[in-house]
């Protein structure tokens, strides 16, 4: 029998606001416990929540940015349950009727693109962390994180294997850090994803019983959650056993999912419209003004890049794995003319450099410019491919253009033919017995000859002209 | 006459001429509560060394000039609203020794206004009742006659003003909390519109039904302390950004043309023949002011009770989850785990009346009632409100019973249930409504119990409000006593 | 559609209270109380009528992502009923 796996993505995305969602605390991750809260973060007698304007402006920019329909009057509710980090006793959602539904993505797959549907955005405040004693049976609870702003996005069942769930998943976090509404960070907690797992038989048009997965903090940890939990349920049902409808915890360590049966029990959230808080109108000018402030997406982008600049998929990959990439690259792009070579240097070099001294690309020392105008000094002969990585290093060091840097130490390149048959003449005069070698046959040391030419001219000979003269010197001997 | 006897406006007078002192106006309100207090029980924590120390800054500030709305003036705060550094215990074991580290914004309007508190009035646990006797902290007594209940919830405020224990006092109205005890101790108490003061700061009941009010011993003071305390404030959500009118205009300002609409659902078999005749004696005289009044109809008032025990038990049981054991209050010392604690804590901490009303809204809030419980009364309150926009269309303000009945004895729950229904709907429609009421003094039983009238007027219409009550209080036919403690 | 002993034990469960034989045999009366009142509602005709969620017809009370003051760890822990260093303590649950 073959099974084709049903799967729903939800993630829960921290809001890069100022402050919580509502109240005046600071959301910064990391600070002494307890230290960012307030009487209404912590749930005092008598407070009230007053929502942030730029919760509800990120959350728009998100449902624009997945084409999803605004929910033009939408309101929040309370979702009532008891749990130490909760420190109301339940947690302010949107329920009936969320900012925005019936969205979509498009994810890019083996080549094709499949589209994923988003059944709704909501916004809604984060809980505290609960910290369990390791020896004995107590907790520890730090209100910072309560009353952080997050956007859940559940996605429609439309993914059909692990990888379609991770390639959405990735694509989900791109968007939210491109739009730069979200810092997508996974081991901080910025960025959740919860899974809804089934199986079915492969033309079924029913859904089988699904299992949620918690507990995925990687993008690795989901597609090996994915794929240990329909094996597990392929193995059921072919065991002749029943899939039951259960929260599962992935276990990292041991590689599979943990069922929270019994520990667990059915939720009765008891939700109504929260008296506290009225209702949101949002305006068609308020749309259209974030509509405006919309950054090319990276999908967008990475089209664009391909048939623009003719680039291959897989730079225009790396080239947009995030703005501030793709902005420096362009840049240098449009400076330098080719935008292949551009490309080579940014994934290369420059990345490299980057990478090795943990920067952000908008804290590299070399600037579009100065790429740009190195690669035009490779294209036009001043100086050598290999003398360039040089150079580039010293620009990285010394964050100076290369003009200057090749001025000061004299690298131009010699293009001087003249020079350069002089050059190559002492070579073949120093080196007699390797010229016999070579009259004799063994071509190899013509690369010799070229490398001592090279050396002799402290790398500055124009290699090219160097191969040419070489060739001709000794094809006319 | 006792400096604690006066009125606000009288104190005022004599604090502007330089005949008095802040620090003597408190030492003789604290006087009063060393003499009474014990028989009456209307705090929970008195605060003489915060008092005086705010009466010499009065001074202080009187010294300089700088005399604001209420610079001395002793007012009593119901225990449900947060100071700064004093203990709120909404009359619970839960919070019994909770500590609040900010003031509510009514607080801090009074303190801007140079207002001395005295302390954190009684009330029934969590405002939730009408007589004060669910008070973890003992029960309240009706100063016109100890054995008989104050009214409630803020029973403790009623009681304090009408003995002189404090000029002023804020209360907190939620189907009547407000009025019903300023009826039952012949003190003047208002029930703002919904969104009128700022609920920042209150200890929620039912949050689409809370409003905070005065509680005075005069229609004059109930607008001295509405100038301070109403207003917009941005860290409530539901707070309606409408102008606030200087309310001390609307005194003495005639009624003639006036049409007062008597609500033909409010006047029906269970009310004490004594009310009856009071009421009577009101609309007489409203009348001899140049009013007229007729009959009007409040067709879902038969609905008020059910909307309110759906609704207000609702919000209730949600606002009531954050008392937990977690991050304040009272927790159980036998807690063997999470579960037990929460337990133990709420089951121990909540006293009968609370926990009834928690199961109530957690029921009709549970899985699958939503639309068929709270969706349905929040659906026939709408209609009620519209009852009440139609009726001011033809009326400038409604006038009621306050209550059906003087006040009770304690420990004697009405037994009548007529009598029950009419004490719910005389005052639960204007916080279902959320229109404003005022129920102000209107003469005594045979046995020297205070009876009460009621004003209902429009949303934001609270001058109107003043304005009738006040025609009618300067020229009532009826003589203003003291109680006799 | 009255409720029995054991709905009443759910309901206290959802709300975190504890109840003797006694109390729970009163709240199953007072509990079916509630459908007489949705009894005397449901004779009211609803249909069309927008429920009555909030008591003002205000919406969009926004503010500014603007700073304000925190509590602090002290200040916020200080009615803290029992407290491990900068966090609130609280028995375990129950796995």
């Amino acid at each position: 029998m073959e099974y084709e796996p049903v799967i729903g993505l939800e993630v829960h995305a921290q809001l890069l606001t100022d402050t919580k969602i509502f109240c005046g605390c600071s959301t910064k991750f990391g600070d002494m416990p307890n230290s960012n809260t307030c009487p209404i973060c912590i749930g005092l007698p008598g407070v009230l929540p007053v929502l942030n304007r730029k919760v509800v402006e990120y959350a728009l920019k998100m449902a624009l940015a997945t084409n999803c329909s605004i929910n033009t009057n939408n309101g929040f509710a309370r979702k009532n349950y008891f749990y130490p980090d909760l420190p109301k006793g339940y947690q302010i959602s949107q329920y009936a009727y969320p900012i925005a539904e019936h969205g979509h993505l498009d994810v890019e797959l083996n080549g094709g693109k499949k589209r994923i549907g988003i059944t709704r955005i909501h916004m809604e405040e984060d809980a505290g962390k609960l910290i369990h004693d390791e020896d004995k049976p107590l907790s520890y609870v730090d209100f910072n994180r309560a009353g952080v702003p997050l956007i859940e996005i559940v996605s429609e069942p439309d993914m059909r294997s692990p990888e379609e769930g991770a390639a959405y998943l990735r694509r989900l976090h791109e968007i939210l850090v491109y739009l730069e509404i979200c810092d997508g960070n996974m081991e901080e907690g910025s960025f959740r994803c919860d899974a809804n797992v089934s199986i079915r038989p492969r033309g079924r048009e029913e859904f089988g019983t699904r299992a949620e997965l918690k507990n995925m903090n990687s993008f690795r940890n989901v597609q090996r959650a994915l794929e240990y939990e329909i094996e597990r349920q392929r193995n059921v049902l072919e065991a002749g056993g029943v899939v039951i409808q259960e929260t599962r915890l992935w276990d990292d360590y041991q590689g599979v999912t943990h069922s929270m049966r019994g520990k667990e029990e059915a939720h009765d959230y008891r939700y109504f419209p929260d008296p506290d808080l009225v209702d949101l109108s949002i305006s068609d000018e308020w749309i259209e003004e974030i509509g405006r402030t919309l950054p090319e997406l990276p999908l967008e982008k990475r089209e664009r890049f391909i048939s623009e600049y003719g680039i291959p998929p897989y730079d225009a990959q790396v080239l947009t794995t995030s703005r501030d990439l793709a902005d420096f690259y362009e840049q240098v792009a449009e400076c330098c003319g080719n935008p292949k070579i551009a490309s080579n240097w940014v994934m290369g070099d420059f990345l490299r450099y980057l990478n090795e001294e943990k920067r952000l690309v908008r804290e590299s020392p070399v600037t579009p410019r100065s790429l740009a105008d190195i690669i035009n000094l490779i294209e036009d002969g001043t100086i050598s491919g290999k003398i360039a990585k040089d150079v580039f290093e010293e620009m990285w060091k010394s964050a100076r253009p290369p003009g200057e840097i090749i001025k000061e130490k004299g690298l131009v390149q010699i293009t001087d033919t003249a020079m350069l048959e002089a050059a190559v003449d002492e070579v073949l005069k120093a080196n007699p017995s390797q010229l016999e070698e070579y009259k004799a046959g063994k071509e190899q040391l013509f690369g010799y000859f070229v490398g001592q030419t090279m050396k002799a001219t402290r790398g500055k000979a124009n290699p090219k002209i160097v191969n040419e003269i070489l060739r001709k010197k000794l094809a006319g001997l | 006459m006792k400096l604690n006897q006066l009125t606000i406006h009288e104190l005022q007078t004599l604090l502007r001429e330089g005949k008095t002192t802040a620090v003597a106006i408190a030492e003789a309100v604290f006087s009063r509560i060393d003499a009474v207090e014990g028989r009456v029980n209307a705090y929970i924590t008195t605060a003489k060394d915060e008092a005086l120390a705010m009466a010499e800054q009065a001074d202080r500030s009187i010294g300089e000039g700088a005399l604001k709305e209420l610079t001395g003036i002793p007012v009593g705060i119901k225990d449900n609203m947060c100071i700064t550094g004093m203990k709120t215990t909404c009359g619970s074991r839960i919070l019994e020794n909770f500590v609040s580290p900010y003031d509510a914004e009514v607080v801090k309007k009074l303190r801007d206004a140079g207002a001395v508190f005295t302390g954190k009035t009684n009330l029934d646990e969590f405002a939730m009742g009408s007589s004060t006797e669910t008070s973890w902290f003992d029960i309240a007594r009706n100063p016109w006659d100890l054995d008989r209940v104050p009214g409630g919830s803020s029973g403790g405020s009623a009681a304090a003003v009408a003995t002189d224990e404090c000029i002023a006092a804020l209360g907190s109205d939620t189907g009547g909390s407000i009025r019903q005890p300023a009826a039952h101790c012949g003190v003047v108490g208002m029930k703002p519109t919904y969104g009128r003061v700022s609920r920042y700061g209150l200890v929620a009941f039912a949050s689409s039904l809370d409003q905070i009010g005065p509680l005075t011993k005069d229609v004059e003071d109930c607008a001295i302390m509405m100038n301070v305390i109403a207003g917009y404030d941005e860290k409530e959500s539901t707070s309606v950004p409408a102008e606030v009118p200087d309310y001390r205009s609307f005194l003495s300002r005639d009624i003639e043309g006036w049409t007062i609409g008597i609500p033909k659902e409010y006047f029906v078999q269970g009310i004490d023949p004594q009310v009856s005749s009071a009421i009577d004696g009101v609309i007489s005289d409203l009348e001899k002011l140049g009013a007229t009044c007729r009959e009007i109809s409040i067709p879902h008032t038969e609905y008020c009770v059910a909307i309110y025990y759906i609704i207000a038990p609702s919000e209730a049981s949600s606002n009531l989850a954050r008392y937990d054991g977690v991050r304040y209050g009272f927790r159980s010392p036998q807690k063997e785990d999470l579960l037990d604690m929460y337990k133990a804590s709420r089951s121990a901490g909540f006293g009968a009346e609370v926990k009834r009303r928690i199961m109530i809204g957690t029921y009709a809030l549970s899985a699958g009632y939503y639309d068929a419980y709270y969706k349905k009364a929040s659906q026939v309150r709408r209609l009620l409100r519209n009852d009440f926009d139609r009726a001011f269309e033809t009326c400038d303000v409604i006038l009621t019973p306050t209550t059906p009945t003087p006040a009770f004895k304690i420990g004697e729950k009405a037994d009548d249930p007529l009598q029950m229904y009419l004490s719910d709907i005389f005052t639960l429609s204007t916080n279902l409504a959320g229109v404003p009421g005022i129920a102000v003094p209107c003469g005594y039983t045979d046995t020297g119990l205070p009876l009460s009238v009621q004003f209902m007027a429009g949303h934001f219409q609270e001058g109107k409000l003043i304005q009738v009550a006040s025609a009618y209080e300067n020229n009532a036919s009826m003589e203003k006593r003291r109680p006799e403690l | 559609m009255k409720l029995s002993k054991a709905d009443v034990e759910h309901v206290a469960h959802l709300a975190r209270l504890n109840f003797t034989d006694e109390e729970k045999d009163t709240f199953t009366s007072q509990l079916n109380e509630i459908l007489m009142y949705m009894d005397i509602l449901n004779k009211v005709d609803t249909s069309g009528v927008e429920p009555m969620t909030h008591a003002t017809s205000l919406n969009n009370a926004l503010r500014d992502d603007v700073r304000k003051e925190s509590l602090g760890t002290e200040r916020a822990l200080e009615n803290a009923p029992e407290e491990a260093g900068d966090c609130f303590k609280v028995p375990r649950v129950i796995e």
